[in-house]
């Protein structure tokens, strides 16, 4: 029976994104089953780039105005200069041939990880299903901890 | 018992491992996979991508510029 790893994916950081991605590829490629569990800044990695026309009152517009708009977005959790930093790093990894997030991010759902959106935090966020990526599901933190409780791994990032 | 080739060159951390995955799953029982790998963390990954998944590694060589690991699909 294939064993199983979980992430909690709160961070934002594109660095931090990127490496739960790596991990969850890499345990894909071991044959184990993957979970990520996204909330809070995570989620903002699991949004569409273009902007979805949808009603929300004011903080929510704010927020949905004010933070990055999917994984191209996000910024470095370090030196990351108002996205000048991530520019940077985006520019080396190309050069270095490292695959970059959106692509980290496509692999892992060939890869069949299962990803998963706090529907919580999305409440607070103001953040709507449509306004994520496709081929994700919404639940809360007794999913996560079900899945958790099956798995031998467990990272939060 | 077929050989496959697979040129994983220039491919990053986790590339390698997950192109030998797909490899793998697509091969028969006692087919062969030969890579050639430039990322120097492939020499130990390999072994703890076959002892996890239960194929064997069959050779393993490396040298200043590349890696070369050889697997017997389980």
């Amino acid at each position: 029976m294939a064993d199983k790893k979980t992430m909690i994916v709160f961070s934002g950081d594109m660095d931090k994104v990127m490496a739960s991605f790596i991990i969850a590829n890499g345990a894909a490629a071991m044959g184990s089953e993957v979970t990520m569990f996204f909330t809070f800044w995570g989620l903002n990695a699991l949004r569409k780039a273009k902007k979805i026309k949808i009603k929300k009152d004011f903080m929510e517009s704010m927020f949905g105005w004010m933070m990055p708009r999917g994984s191209e977005k996000l910024g470095l959790s370090k030196m990351n200069f108002c996205g000048m930093g991530a520019s940077m790093m985006k520019s080396i990894m190309k050069k270095k041939n490292v695959n970059s997030l959106p692509e980290l991010i496509e692999s892992a759902q060939l890869m069949g990880v299962k990803m998963i959106a706090c529907t919580m935090s999305m409440d607070v966020m103001g953040i709507r299903e449509e306004e994520l990526i496709d081929g994700i599901e919404f639940a809360g933190v007794a999913t996560y901890l079900g899945e958790s409780d099956e798995a031998n791994v467990n990272l939060f990032i | 018992m077929a050989e496959i080739n697979l040129n994983c060159k220039g491919l990053q951390c986790p590339g390698p491992i997950m192109q030998i995955f797909k490899a793998t799953k697509e091969a028969q029982a006692g087919d062969v996979i030969n890579v050639k790998v430039t990322d120097r963390g492939f020499a130990k990954d390999i072994q703890a991508w076959c002892k996890k998944t239960g194929n064997e590694l069959l050779d393993l060589n490396e040298t200043d510029t590349e890696i070369t690991a050889k697997i017997l699909k389980k």
